[in-house]
Order: C-alpha cells, then sequence, then structure tokens
C-alpha cells in the first residue's frame, strides 16, 4: 500500500481548495439594476411536446421583448410543493408559478401568491368560465392564478371489444348514464375478460369528482362551520363501483391496487374492455397502444348529471415578485389562445379558453378523443371540498384508508360512511 | 463429512447466484427498459429480452434533458463532497478516538444527536443561512451541505477503525521521533484506508443520489444534478416516461458502479495482522 505522504496530502487539500474556488464561481449572478427585467418561469411541463412548446413560448417572447426576458426553469409535478413551499420561506420564489388550483391556493391562504383581480387582462379573463375562475378565487374574492388548463374523468374502451358486443360508441351528446355504463360492462364480460378496471389505488379525488354525478357533495358548510355528510347522494358512486366489482363482477378485482395508468398493459391486453381514467389517458394510447389496437373515447358518465370538479393547472405571480405587471404581460402572450391551444394539445389536457377548446378540436378535427375532450369541459365545476382546509388532512388520514377497506370488501358502506364523517369531526374543529 | 462438501460447495454457490440475480435483477429490469418501445413497455406479458431493440429512449433523455451537464454537476458535487469529508473527518476521528477529554464525550454525543434531526426541519433554516452567504444556487454551497450531512457518519465509522489500530505502533513511531501530524499520516493514514475508502464511497454515493436538498438550493437549470433531471420524466400524478427515465437511471447509475468498482478492492482490511506480536 502507497505511504500517504505529507505532500500529497497538501496536493490534495490544494487541488480540493481549487475545485471548491472554481465551483464557487458557479454560483448565481444579480440581476443588474439597469439591463431587462428579468422574470423565473418554473414550469411543471413534462411531456416532451409540452416542455418544448413552453420553452418554444419563451423563446419566442424573449426575442420579440428585449426588456422582459423570461428565464425558463422545470420543475418537477412529484417535489415541487417542497421546492415552493422552501422558495417561499426563503424569500427566492420564482416570480411565474406553474402549479394547480388547489394546492396554490394553500399558498394563496398564506400570503405567498399575488391577487391578480386587477391585473387580468380582460379579454383574457373573458375567454374562461366564471365556473373555473371560481377554482382560483379566495372567499375574500382575491384571484390567486390565471387558470389554463383542465382534466376530466372519461373512459376509453376497445373499440373491436365494443363492436364484437354490438354495443354503439356513445356521443358526447347523448352520453352513457351509470345504469348504461354498468350494463354494458356486464356485456363486456366474457371469459378472461372484464368489463372494465377501476385503478383506485388514490381513490379519494376519483371518487369525489364523480360524486359530483349524483351531487353527491360529502362536505356542508353550516354556519361557516365545515363538516363531511356520506347521505344517499354521496353513497351512489362508490356503492356502484363496489357493486360492480362484488355483485356484477364486471369490473376486475385486482386493477383496484392500481395507479392510474397501471392497467393499461391489460387493457391493451384484452384483459379489460373498458378504462374509466383521465382525459390525458389518450395519450398512452396514441403513443403506447400495439399496432391495429383500435381505442375510442367515451364522454364522462351521467347520473344526475355530467358535473365533476374542476382543478385547473394555473399560472400565478409570487406576492414578493417586483414585476407583477410584467409577469402578467408575459402570461397574457403565453396563454393566448392559440398558445393554450398548442400547450393543451401538447399535454393531452383541456384548455380552458373557450376560443382555445374551439381552435384545438378545429386543428385536430375532433380526432384521438379531442372532442370528447374539449367538451367535457362543459361539466368541470368547483366542487365543495376544494374549498376545505382541511381536506388534504382527511384525504390522507381518514378518506384514503376507509375507500380502500371499501372497495376491497372488508367494511360495509354504512361503517364507511361513519368512518368519513367521523374522522372529519374529529379533523375539522 | 467429506462427501458431503461438494454438494455443501454447490448449494453454497446456488445461492450466492440466486442472491446476485436478486440484487442485479432492478438494473438488469432498468437495462432492459431503456431499450424497449413505448408499445413494449406496456406489454400484459413483458420480456426481459427486448424483442425490437431500440436506443430511441436514450436519444430522447439525452435530448429533452441536460443529462451531460447534470452528470457533470453531480460529478463535481460528489467528488468535492468525497473529498472534503474524508479531508476533515480523519484528523478529527483521530482526536477522538485517542484523545480523552470531556470535550471528546461531548462532542461525540453532539455528532449522535445531529442525526436524529429529519431533513424537512432542517432544510428551511439551511436555505435562509446559505442564502445570507450567497451559498444557494451554488455547486459549493450545495458541497457544504453535503460534507456536513456525511461528517457525523464518516465521524463515527473512523473512529472505529482507528481505534482498532495498536496503540503500540504509533508509539512506536513516536520513539523513533515521528511528530503527531507524521504518526497519523505515515502511520495511521496508510492503515485506515479501508475506512477511509468506504468513507469516501459513503460521501459519493449519498451526494451522487441526493435529490432534496439540491432541489431546494438550486435553482439554476445549468447548475441542476443527475437526481433533478431524471425527477423531470416523471409527470403528474406520478405518471413516468418510463423508457427515457430508464435510459436517464442507467447512464446515472454507470459512474457510481465504476466509482465503487474501482476503490471496492481497496475495502479489504487484514493490513494489520501480525503488526504487533505478543
Amino acid at each position: 500500500m502507497k505511504r500517504l505522504t505529507p505532500r500529497k496530502v497538501a496536493a490534495v487539500a490544494l487541488a480540493a481548495t481549487m475545485a471548491v474556488g472554481s465551483l464557487t464561481a458557479c454560483g448565481s449572478g444579480d440581476d443588474s439594476a439597469d439591463g431587462p427585467v428579468k422574470l423565473r418561469f418554473l414550469s411543471l411541463a413534462w411531456q416532451e411536446a409540452s416542455v418544448a412548446a413552453n420553452q418554444k413560448l419563451v423563446n419566442d417572447w424573449n426575442a420579440a421583448h428585449s426588456d422582459i426576458q423570461i428565464e425558463y426553469v422545470q420543475g418537477s409535478w412529484d417535489s415541487v410543493h417542497d421546492q415552493l413551499l422552501t422558495s417561499f420561506e426563503g424569500g427566492d420564489a420564482p416570480d411565474i408559478i406553474h402549479y394547480e388550483a388547489a394546492l396554490s391556493g394553500q399558498f394563496a391562504q398564506m400570503g405567498y401568491l399575488a391577487d391578480l383581480k386587477d391585473i387580468v387582462p380582460a379579454d383574457l379573463k373573458g375567454e374562461i368560465g366564471q365556473n373555473v375562475w371560481d377554482t382560483v378565487t379566495t372567499p375574500d374574492g382575491a384571484v390567486f392564478g390565471v387558470p389554463f388548463l383542465l382534466e376530466s374523468q372519461v373512459v376509453i374502451a376497445n373499440k373491436k371489444l365494443l363492436d364484437e358486443a354490438s354495443i354503439p360508441v356513445p356521443t358526447a351528446d347523448a352520453p352513457w348514464t351509470w345504469d348504461e355504463f354498468a350494463v354494458n360492462a356486464k356485456k363486456l364480460t366474457k371469459g378472461d375478460t372484464f368489463g372494465t378496471a377501476w385503478p383506485l389505488k388514490q381513490p379519494v379525488n376519483r371518487v369525489l369528482n364523480l360524486g359530483l354525478n349524483y351531487d353527491g357533495k360529502y362536505f356542508q358548510n353550516t354556519d361557516g362551520k365545515n363538516s363531511v355528510v356520506f347521505g344517499p347522494a354521496e353513497q351512489e358512486v362508490p356503492r356502484r363501483i363496489h357493486d360492480m366489482v362484488y355483485t356484477d363482477k364486471s369490473a376486475a378485482p385486482d386493477a383496484l391496487g392500481m395507479g392510474g395508468t397501471d392497467p393499461l398493459p391489460g387493457f391493451f391486453g384484452g384483459k379489460y374492455a373498458m378504462l374509466p381514467g383521465s382525459i390525458y389517458l389518450r395519450q398512452q394510447m396514441v403513443e403506447q397502444a400495439p399496432e391495429g389496437f383500435e381505442w375510442v373515447t367515451l364522454p364522462p358518465l351521467k347520473g344526475l348529471s355530467q358535473n365533476q370538479s374542476a382543478n385547473p393547472q394555473t399560472l400565478s405571480i409570487s406576492e414578493a415578485s417586483e414585476h407583477k405587471d410584467e409577469a402578467m404581460q408575459f402570461m397574457a402572450n403565453f396563454l393566448s389562445p392559440a398558445n393554450q391551444a398548442e400547450l393543451a394539445k401538447g399535454d393531452w389536457l383541456i384548455p380552458t379558453g373557450k376560443t382555445a377548446g374551439e381552435q384545438l378540436v378545429a386543428s385536430t378535427e375532433g380526432k384521438d378523443g379531442w372532442d370528447v375532450a374539449v367538451a367535457s369541459a362543459n361539466s368541470l365545476v368547483l366542487a365543495p371540498f376544494q374549498t376545505v382546509p382541511e381536506f388534504s388532512e382527511w384525504k390522507s388520514k381518514i378518506a384514503t384508508p376507509a375507500f380502500q377497506e371499501y372497495f376491497a370488501d372488508t367494511i360495509t358502506l354504512d361503517e364507511l360512511g361513519k368512518r368519513l364523517v367521523d374522522g372529519g369531526a374529529d379533523i375539522i374543529k | 463429512m467429506n462427501r458431503s462438501k461438494p454438494l455443501t460447495r454447490a448449494l453454497q454457490y446456488l445461492a450466492l447466484l440466486g442472491y446476485i440475480a436478486f440484487l442485479a435483477f432492478p438494473l438488469l429490469w432498468m437495462l432492459s427498459t431503456s431499450f424497449k418501445t413505448p408499445q413494449e413497455v406496456v406489454e400484459l406479458h413483458p420480456s426481459l429480452i427486448p424483442r425490437e431493440p431500440t436506443l430511441d429512449n436514450y436519444t430522447s433523455a439525452f435530448e429533452q434533458q441536460h443529462l451531460a451537464r447534470a452528470a457533470w454537476n453531480s460529478l463535481q458535487v460528489s467528488v468535492g463532497s468525497a473529498v472534503l469529508t474524508v479531508v476533515i473527518a480523519l484528523p478529527a476521528a483521530y482526536a477522538l478516538a485517542r484523545v480523552r477529554s470531556r470535550i471528546n464525550t461531548l462532542a461525540t454525543a453532539w455528532i449522535l444527536l445531529s442525526q436524529l434531526f429529519p431533513f424537512i426541519l432542517l432544510v428551511i433554516p439551511l436555505f435562509i443561512i446559505l442564502k445570507g452567504a450567497s451559498l444557494t444556487n451554488s455547486l459549493f454551497g450545495l458541497i457544504l451541505v453535503y460534507v456536513t450531512w456525511s461528517l457525523p457518519f464518516a465521524l463515527w465509522m473512523l473512529q472505529g477503525f482507528v481505534r482498532g489500530i495498536p496503540r503500540e505502533l504509533e508509539e512506536a513511531a513516536a520513539m523513533d521521533g515521528a511528530s503527531r501530524f507524521q504518526t497519523l499520516w505515515r502511520i495511521v493514514a496508510p492503515l485506515l484506508a479501508p475506512g477511509v475508502v468506504a468513507v469516501t464511497l459513503f460521501a459519493f454515493i449519498s451526494s451522487w443520489n441526493e435529490f432534496f436538498f439540491a432541489l431546494v438550493l438550486l435553482k439554476r437549470p445549468e447548475l441542476a444534478t443527475l437526481p433533478l433531471e431524471l425527477a423531470k420524466f416523471v409527470g403528474i400524478e406520478g405518471i413516468a416516461r418510463l423508457g427515457p427515465l430508464a435510459a436517464g437511471s442507467l447512464m446515472a447509475t454507470v459512474p457510481s458502479l465504476i466509482f465503487f468498482a474501482f476503490l471496492q478492492r481497496r475495502l479489504t482490511s487484514g493490513g494489520l495482522a501480525g503488526a504487533v506480536k505478543g
């Protein structure tokens, strides 16, 4: 073994010092006071096409606006909440923040997001429906973000299996009711094939979203106090899903523990004929379906209505930003109808703007389910649970395990209701 | 007894093979996925060997994310952290193991105590301190954090190694006229090689893989380390672009494997056998 001589040690120390010195130079440079306004834009785009669209829009803006320069920073959905929290607390938040309405609302309550009510341009405001603006408006009327991408729950179906069972494809104007969905799932259940698969690894948002179909609110506000309710309206959707698995046996029990895209191999392999899921599943169909596999997007199911909760992706401006007007100028350009359509296309989501939606359907000719997707935006509304501050805690501590046990058939519907209501009472003081 | 030996040996090898296969399987699966088409990734009956191998995932991973730049950043941070950790931990561990004083007991207790705080508790104060020192958005700032994070474990580990070295060797060196420093670097340090290697590996790999501090401290895209870039392949609701992610992850694993293969030979101990008779 070679000896470590003092000379070698000194050499290592010197090398380390030099490395440290050079690395120090990697630090950030502060914005010059006389230069252009520099804004940091944290984007959560992650699909290849969406990232490209985002970067192009930023590059085009920077080329055309030498006085306002945007630095594009790509974040990650997986870690953005912690990243933002530390940035806000540490006073180093991005100027423009891409996130989602429900969680941005928490930051707005903490005072980290600017009120955009008076600086959103009228044409941008008029493009987006009030039902969507409601999701980014605090009880005292402050607007903490501009919603720009929406997601709805639809059903993707194996066209060949539908045809073989002589089941016609419903249109956006005449969607299936939950009863029709159950009957057709039963028809499609043959041999090794289940009519459907409900991936309910994270059941709460899915069930509460779809619960609005029967006007299931799950939360009520009486005299300014929130509480959990689980009456007949709230019971409809979980009971129907449970019945499909255990009574009709038309829904695959093995899919209950899966995440949203986990059943795709089974769906492509013919094990499941229909797959309820998010509108963005269409991307997986286009990119991952085997050659010759025919699929179709079915409109959102209908109970009393097709209502689902709207939790749009948003662009917000940090309260600490010194250039809010400039940030809004960029956002208004970024979210112009043509740009919004391009961004929505890249992410396989629905643009919030009416014109953007029309442009998207026209440019795609409604193919790949774009007609159904854009039409489904009309049923997206603010759900009661989105306004309850304790929802996240109730969801993780009470509702998730309770729903999982119910769907695993280890507790009854009554027991589920008792757990949800009593747990809610413990958490919402 | 002798007749059963070949059978025992065969079973031992079989068990070892099984264990290696168990350990290597995730890596093999990642390798396999990185060469699969998007269609093959979601097949109902997946196979380990891709039917139509493609390099598209590698192209996509490198084109969309700046993996080469991120790898270079990670390498700087990991090497810097490993070197600094060893340079600081070695004399400190020697002092803690050899010098008896009340401060040592307190220091040892403090080292243990420092390990009790979770990341999330420290990150905001740390961010504010580093921001005040203009060390956010700086790889050097990140190195300092990693060194601080690795030091307690490194100290504990090296202390044990120092205690394993007979004092008689140092006394013999002192009798031959060596100073404390000479004794440390000429006698103790070479005998500590396995410990130093273990600590270096620990500091390197933990820095190479670390995500959270890098996420919080580095805001500028050009400073992003590999784990930050790889996270960008995961999207909303945990949906991942598995092919490019596997390709990127494999590229991220290779330097660690090379580093480990290079240093693991020095992990062997036994240099002290017969050093002190009687």
